[in-house]
């Protein structure tokens, strides 16, 4: 049982231990860890601004969340599973989905986006809970075939209060499922705190279904690594699930419909401010002497590079067609579908004759 | 309060407002319904002046809530739940139909469930998935449940004012891309029976049956088509479950053409219902088949396709000619 919350790099920057886990540090690694994560951050706010101009019908930010989704996704393996929720921009990225991908999705363009075989990464799941069912199944079968990886699965604080994540817990404490159950509390479901949600701190509610919970530092992205490796090294070596509760914050609103003025207060974005991820990684660095600016600026200008070529491909995305409606209904064809396909195209071929006739 | 033209969202805000203080057993329930005051500010303000045990923050669980709204009604409560968007009443699925919608009749008519459930829903909004769908068939299938939905704001006021005072379980269906439209909303007005239809537009030729977002575009197709010497009656349908057969079947056998027009798919929707009961009632008043306009058998698609995929003036008026062409 894991004691406290695990962190390992405190708000000032500088290295702390922990008597049960231990961080890897490497001066590389803790420059591909910052890297990765300044381009998470980059890249949504490149969304934000693609949605103020009308570029996107939605987007909910990932800010302040960079650590513990940069964390949880250098932890995982090759053969790793990872069933996201709908924020896990970091983690996305980390699995080499490209950005695009999420912006079309957010666009309206499509309702998916990737190929989730592909990337070991499945679909974006908006309905709030699921996806944990169906990581926790995904994990069974792994568990039946006798496969080497582990699945991570990523849900809210509100997530958390719906019958669909108990349940979930429950069977992969049954089934013994390999599965990391990766919870990222940033305090706020919409417009509800912590405490419309639960009376305990998340974490421990792994006890009541007989697995471990851990608290870990979400603006750690030490912690967040560190953890979730240990965490999945478990599943893949048959010990069974674990959650995770990263304890973060929603530096922004909701989404881009959301105005975070309504509910909560400066003082506290004020005091997480303070707690931002990425300035306590970079005066770790610069304190260690591990980058110095020419190394910050690089990284700033990749990273606006990619943000500029992001956003000219996305700019360049078509609208689909129109015959897509009908497309991937049914896997075995259906009649009704057919037939409502051929007379949609009917249907439309005669605004393109009559515009023809008009030409 | 007097006449006023408001929105439909604040209509609906002042006709809870008044639920709540006119009865202490009314209650707000739901997610973001009370600090926030919903996510489209229908509720807003109503905790600010009720206080969160009349106005309630719930946990994010949509089973939790319907279910815990049952409870509260077996205890004498009168709930107001919300469910967000459309695509998430589905947690509470099971709630409504095996327990909220069958235990009166399980007690013998002993036990009744005033819940009222509000529901924004449809599309047109440029939304994500899951947030412009269109469920109402999925609950008017369902005995012991009743399932309203105004167009306008007028009628949003009043009819929030019956679903609150009845004593049977209500959903609610609010069309949320006319939440922002505006018409005369008078307190004072005596309420009609909830599951009245209304005749919005009169006409002579044929009969466009809707309800919800649609009124305004069979409106629209009304007008556009009596430019062209087409005289078409506009039925407001505003309750599904139970549904006003009689005014359907009045406007039927005058105009002697019917065309159902919605925005959930067609199949076994709400439009084979009436083109049903049309046929058994006035067959030999027809002169052409009951035509149906509506979604298809899809998935909502992405929202760059929903003005393809959605019902407008242009897919009316194509099955008006249609259905006038017999
Ligand atoms: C079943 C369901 N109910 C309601 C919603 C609307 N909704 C979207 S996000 C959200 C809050 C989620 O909070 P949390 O789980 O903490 O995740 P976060 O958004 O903070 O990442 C709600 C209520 C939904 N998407 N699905
Ligand atoms: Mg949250």
């Amino acid at each position: 049982m894991t004691t406290g919350t695990v962190q390992f790099l405190n708000h000032e920057g500088e290295l702390t231990s922990h008597p049960d886990h231990e961080a890897e540090i490497s001066p590389d690694g803790l420059r591909k860890l910052y890297h990765d994560m300044a381009w998470s951050r980059r890249m949504d706010a490149e969304a934000v601004t693609l949605q103020r101009q009308g570029e996107l019908g939605l987007w909910p930010s990932l800010l302040g969340q960079e650590a513990a989704q940069i964390g949880a996704g250098h932890a995982l393996g090759a053969a790793d599973y990872v069933f996201p929720s709908y924020r896990d921009h970091g983690i996305a990225l980390c699995r080499g989905v490209d950005p695009l991908d999420l912006l079309r999705m957010f666009r309206g363009v499509t309702n998916g986006g990737w190929d989730p075989a592909e990337k070991n990464f499945h679909l974006y799941t908006l309905v709030i809970g699921s996806q944990v069912l169906h990581a926790t199944g995904y994990a069974m079968g792994l568990a039946k075939d006798g496969s080497p990886g582990a699945v991570l699965t990523c849900f809210g604080d509100g997530a958390t209060s719906q019958g669909d994540v108990s349940e979930a817990f429950n069977f992969a404490a049954v089934y013994h499922a390999p599965i990391v159950f990766f919870c990222q509390n940033n305090q706020w479901a919409i417009s509800e705190a912590n405490e419309r949600q639960t009376r305990v701190p998340l974490h421990q509610r792994a006890d009541g279904f007989g697995f471990p919970g851990v608290r870990v530092d979400g603006n750690d992205v030490l912690a967040c690594l560190a953890v979730t490796k240990w965490a999945l090294e478990r599943a893949r070596s048959g010990e069974g699930p674990t959650l995770i509760e990263a304890f973060t914050y929603r530096m922004g609103a909701h989404t881009t419909s959301d105005d975070p003025l309504r509910y909560r207060d400066g003082e506290e974005v004020a005091y997480w401010n303070l707690r931002d991820p990425l300035a306590r990684l970079r005066t770790l660095l610069e304190a260690r002497g591990w980058a110095d600016g020419a190394y910050f600026d690089t990284v700033a200008a990749q990273c606006e590079e990619r943000a500029v070529d992001l956003r000219a491909r996305l700019r360049a995305t078509p609208d689909p067609d129109p015959g897509d409606i009908f497309a991937h209904v049914h896997a075995d064809g259906h009649a009704l579908v057919d037939e409502e396909r051929a007379r949609f195209a009917a249907y439309q071929a005669t605004f393109a004759d009559a515009a023809g006739r008009g030409e | 309060m007097t006449v006023q033209k408001l929105p439909m969202v604040k209509a609906i805000n002042e006709s809870l407002r008044r639920a709540l203080a006119s009865d202490p057993k009314v209650l707000v329930m739901g997610e973001d319904v009370g600090r926030l005051g919903g996510v489209f500010r229908v509720t807003d303000g109503l905790q600010k002046e009720f206080g969160d045990e009349r106005v309630l923050d719930t946990p994010l669980a949509e089973s939790g809530i319907v279910g815990t709204a049952i409870g509260l009604a077996l205890r004498g409560y009168r709930p107001v739940v919300e469910i967000q968007f459309d695509g998430f009443v589905f947690p509470a699925y099971d709630q409504i139909v095996t327990q909220l919608a069958k235990m009166r009749a399980r007690s013998l008519g002993k036990v009744s469930l005033p819940v009222v459930i509000r529901i924004p829903y449809g599309g047109g909004i440029g939304a994500v998935e899951h947030h412009s769908e269109s469920p109402e068939a999925l609950f008017a299938h369902v005995a012991g449940l009743k399932v309203v939905t105004p167009s306008n704001a007028r009628d949003a006021y009043w009819m929030m004012q019956q679903a609150v005072r009845g004593d049977d379980p209500v959903i609610f269906f609010e069309p949320k891309r006319r939440y922002w439209d505006k018409d005369e909303v008078d307190p004072g007005a005596t309420p009609l029976p909830l599951h009245r239809a209304a005749v919005a537009r009169p006409g002579e030729d044929l009969t466009l049956a809707a309800y919800g977002p649609m009124v305004k575009v069979c409106l629209d197709a009304a007008r556009a088509a009596a430019e062209e010497g087409r005289s078409l009656e506009v039925l407001d349908l505003r309750s599904l479950s139970p549904l006003d057969f009689d005014c359907v079947q009045t406007s039927v056998e005058k105009t002697r053409r019917l065309v159902t027009v919605h925005e959930a798919p067609v199949f076994f929707g709400a439009g084979a219902e009436i083109a049903a009961r049309v046929t058994e009632r006035s067959f030999y008043h027809l002169e052409a088949p009951v035509l149906r306009v509506g979604g298809y058998h899809s998935p909502y698609p992405p929202s760059r396709l929903e003005d393809t995929y959605l019902p407008d003036l242009d897919r009316v008026l194509d099955a008006v000619d249609r259905a006038l062409a017999y």
